[in-house]
C-alpha cells in the first residue's frame, strides 16, 4: 500500500517586516549586504494574539476551499508539528480538530520538531496509512518563532518568519507518492539551537557546519534508497533555511541551480518552508509529472530527515 | 596546503577591507568587516576548498589567520 500527497496549502500572517524596516531599526548594520546573503525580503510576523493553531486552521481552511473533494469530514487523523503550541496542554491538534469540524472519531496529536518536522510528518502519516490506522491524514505545521526571538536579536529577526501549512495525505492516488525515508538525530548538539529560560539562541556557525556535514550524505542515501541513479531527472526542495546555506549545500552536492528550488524571499518559516516551497514550485510549473523530488529537512534537535516524492 | 594560498582565499571573502590587510598574523576578528556572517562564509570556504567542515568554535578559538590555517591542517591529518 502507498501513501500520497493530495494537496498542499499554506498561510503566512499579513503583518510583515521588510528589509527597509530592519535597516531603519538597526542603522549601524550593513543591512544590504546581509540581506543579499540571507535572501530574505519580507518576514511574516504573527499578530500578538495570533497563535500557531490560528495559522494552521487558516492553512487547512484554504486547503478545503481549494480542493472540494477534500473535506473536514473525510479526515481521520490530525498531525500537528509545532514548537510553539497554544498551551503546554492540551495538545493543540485537539483544539484544531474542533475548530475545523473534523469528526470526533479521528485521532489527533502534536509532535515537537522544527526544520525537519514536515518530512517526519510525511513519514508518520505514511506509517498511519500503510498500517491501516488511518486513510486521510491532515498534516499541519505551524510556528510562531518570532514570538521567541528578542527584539534586539537582529541576526535571527532577519531570517525567521511565522507561518503554517496544511497537506492532505491519503491512501488514494494523489499528486505525489511518498517514497522511502532516511532519518538522523544528534541530541548532543541540542544546545546549538534552543529556546531556554525565555531566550532564543542559535549558534549559526555550528548549525551551518552541521548542515554541511549531515545533509549531503543523507541526500545520497535518500537517492540510493529510492533507486534514483545519478543523472536521472529529479529536483530538490530543501528546508529553506537561508540563501547562503542553500547555495553552499547545492554546490557541495553538485546540483545544477535549475534543479534546486530557492524560495527564501519570505523568510524561514521552520517546519513550513518545504511545503511552502513545494506548493509554489508546483503552481509555478517547476515540477514535471513523473519527476522525483528530493525533500530534506534539517535543523533544531539536531534532527534531519529526507525522502523522495514521486510526482 | 600553504598559508599564502589560505590567506588569499580568506581575504577573498571580504569586499571592503583592503587585501593588503590580510597577512598570516592578522587578528581577523579585529577587522571592521568581520561579522557573524564572515564566520559562516569562512566555514563554507574551508569546506569547499579544503574538504573539511570546521565548527564555529574552531574559528572563534583562532586569533590569527595562521592559527586558523593550523587548525585546518590539524583536522585534515
Amino acid at each position: 500500500m502507498d501513501a500520497y500527497i493530495r494537496a498542499i496549502e499554506y498561510y503566512l500572517p499579513e503583518n510583515v517586516l521588510t528589509n527597509d524596516d530592519m535597516a531603519a531599526m538597526f542603522p549601524e548594520w550593513p543591512a544590504e549586504k546581509i540581506f543579499a546573503k540571507v535572501g530574505v525580503e519580507v518576514r511574516h510576523i504573527s499578530a500578538p494574539d495570533e497563535s500557531a493553531s490560528d495559522m494552521a486552521v487558516k492553512a487547512a481552511e484554504k486547503l478545503f476551499a481549494a480542493n472540494p473533494s477534500i473535506t473536514p469530514e473525510s479526515v481521520d487523523f490530525v498531525l500537528f508539528c509545532t514548537q510553539s503550541p497554544d498551551y503546554p496542554l492540551p495538545s493543540t491538534a485537539c483544539i484544531i480538530q474542533d475548530r475545523l469540524g473534523i469528526p470526533k472519531s479521528s485521532g489527533a496529536l502534536d509532535y515537537d520538531l522544527g526544520c525537519s518536522g514536515w518530512v517526519y510528518g510525511l513519514a508518520l502519516a505514511k506509517g498511519l496509512i500503510v498500517s491501516g490506522c488511518a486513510e486521510n491524514v491532515l498534516l499541519l505545521t505551524g510556528e510562531t518563532y518570532t514570538k521567541y526571538i528578542s527584539p534586539d536579536d537582529k541576526g535571527n529577526r532577519a531570517i525567521f518568519s511565522d507561518g503554517a501549512s496544511a497537506a492532505m495525505i491519503s491512501r488514494e492516488t494523489g499528486r505525489a507518492r511518498i517514497g522511502e525515508f532516511v532519518f538522523g538525530t544528534d541530541g548532543s548538539r541540542a544546545g546549538d539551537l534552543i529556546y531556554r529560560d525565555g531566550q532564543f539562541f542559535m549558534d549559526g556557525g555550528n548549525i551551518f557546519a552541521f548542515t554541511l556535514r549531515a545533509v549531503p550524505p543523507m541526500v545520497s542515501e535518500v537517492l540510493a534508497k529510492n533507486g534514483i541513479a545519478s543523472g536521472e531527472p529529479c529536483c530538490y526542495v530543501m528546508h529553506q533555511a537561508n540563501k547562503f546555506m542553500l547555495e553552499a549545500l547545492r554546490k557541495k552536492m553538485n546540483v545544477p541551480a535549475e534543479k534546486f528550488i530557492m524560495d527564501m524571499k519570505r523568510g524561514n518559516t521552520v517546519s513550513s518552508t518545504i511545503p511552502v516551497a513545494l506548493k509554489d514550485a508546483c503552481d509555478g510549473g517547476k515540477i514535471p509529472v513523473g519527476a522525483g523530488v528530493v525533500v530534506a529537512g534539517f535543523g533544531v534537535g539536531l534532527s534531519w530527515a529526507g525522502c523522495v516524492l514521486r510526482f | 596546503m600553504d598559508i599564502k594560498d589560505f590567506t588569499a582565499k580568506f581575504a577573498a571573502q571580504f569586499f571592503e577591507t583592503d587585501p593588503s590587510e590580510f597577512k598570516p598574523e592578522t587578528v581577523f576578528k579585529e577587522l571592521d568587516e568581520w561579522s557573524s556572517l564572515s564566520l559562516i562564509q569562512m566555514i563554507a570556504m574551508i569546506d569547499a576548498e579544503y574538504r573539511v567542515t570546521v565548527d564555529g568554535q574552531i574559528i572563534n578559538q583562532a586569533e590569527t589567520i595562521q592559527d586558523l590555517f593550523n587548525a585546518v591542517c590539524e583536522l585534515k591529518k
